[in-house]
């Protein structure tokens, strides 16, 4: 109804205005024929300068922005951190916990200056990067609330395997203020929090330039880093050559301890990765027999049905004539 | 014979036959479990807490 009623209007329209054209031209010509002849001429005209228009705008917007509708610029976006052949994150692999053990020391001689790890207990530690005893000494370093005596005050005590890892700043507020007015972000989950992973954290630790490049705006206080999004990161590197001195002797290059804390960190993030992909392991295995026996079933059920042969045996030519 | 003893002793009877289903599942887990930590085990070679804990361990005490 609604369709019929707008069709309507259109030729009505399309004639009121087709005779309020063709007036004057009537009267300077004075052909007969033209008010219904060059009428489809006219329209057909309309017809190929609006789809061109159109055409012009959706190929002038595409000149402009491009195959792809970013919504940041590369800068915003940072660069995309190169990928790197991690093997804990191949299929069946473990974390190699002698660089976990590594990592953590890098973690904990500098990264947990400014860094929390509050997600992280001290018993998670032990049986992957400490021994218990090592991980209780650690955790007594540290002091705690205890519970309210009897007089209600809350007293301190040494730490236990059940206590987090403490925080470096008492609260956000205390972080920003000592950071310049940035806050060093948890890195319990960071691996899992930032796109790109272990690419991205080891390409941020290690991608500082020695200066910023020739026309990129640096911030105060800020330094240039191009894989961090917007390029200003608050935090200056702090890697550098033999900056820790590794127990088991691994020379401490930058790179090297980039790659222990990046390790050491995607732990933090996925604790259960070890046990999860040897679960994920076995899963494959006994699922994948299954797919082949339940293959071979199938195969052995349809064998009457795919090897029959359906033959059509035409009686014998015969100079009767048909009947129909 | 042997056969048939096994058919009177195991699945002839619904308990029984059931009791071999539950016993046959653990085996089985029991021994696949085990296979497979092993190849687990030898693929991961000296990544795992367990190849490194021996250097630790007798440190930790000191320390």
């Amino acid at each position: 109804m609604l369709a019929r009623s707008c069709l309507r209007t259109t030729r009505a329209f399309a004639g009121l205005r087709n005779g309020a054209v063709q007036i004057p031209k009537r009267a300077a010509s004075s052909s007969s024929s033209g008010s219904t002849a060059d009428s489809p001429l006219r329209l057909n005209i309309a017809a190929a300068a609006s789809t061109a228009l159109a055409a012009g705008s959706i190929a002038w917007y595409y000149h402009l922005y491009g195959p792809t509708a970013n919504a940041a610029t590369p800068a915003e976006e940072g660069l995309h951190p190169t990928h790197y052949p991690w093997v804990h994150e191949q299929w069946f692999k473990t974390f190699d916990h002698q660089a976990l053990r590594r990592g953590f020391q890098v973690y904990r001689e500098v990264c947990s200056s400014c860094h929390s790890l509050s997600r992280v207990p001290y018993r998670t530690l032990v049986g992957s990067i400490l021994t218990v005893d090592e991980a209780k000494a650690l955790a007594e370093e540290n002091e705690y609330d205890s519970e309210p005596n009897d007089q209600g005050e809350i007293e301190k005590r040494p730490g236990k395997l059940s206590d987090y890892l403490p925080a470096p700043y008492k609260n956000d507020e205390a972080a920003r203020f000592a950071n310049n007015g940035a806050l060093p972000p948890d890195l319990s989950l960071m691996v899992k929090a930032r796109h790109g992973g272990c690419d991205y954290i080891f390409s941020l630790l290690t991608g500082y330039p020695e200066e910023p490049p020739a026309g990129a705006q640096v911030g105060a206080g800020l330094n240039f880093n191009p894989y961090f999004p917007g390029t200003g990161i608050a935090m200056a590197r702090v890697l550098y050559d033999g900056l820790v001195d590794y127990e088991d002797g691994t020379p401490a290059s930058t790179s090297q301890m980039a790659k222990d804390v990046t390790e050491f960190l995607n732990w933090a993030a996925e604790p259960e990765m070890d046990d999860r992909k040897r679960m994920g392991m076995k899963v494959l295995v006994v699922t994948s027999v299954l797919f082949a026996v339940s293959v071979w079933v199938k195969r052995y059920k349809w064998a009457w049905l795919k090897s029959r042969q359906v033959k059509y045996d035409p009686p014998k030519d015969s100079s009767a004539p048909r009947r129909y | 014979m042997a056969s048939g003893a096994v058919y009177s002793a195991l699945f002839r009877r619904n308990y029984t036959m059931l009791g071999l289903v539950f016993a046959g599942a653990f085996a089985f887990e029991m021994g696949y479990d085990n296979v497979m930590n092993k190849v687990w085990d030898n693929y991961n070679r000296g990544r795992q807490w367990k190849d490194i804990r021996h250097k630790y361990v007798e440190g930790g005490d000191d320390e």
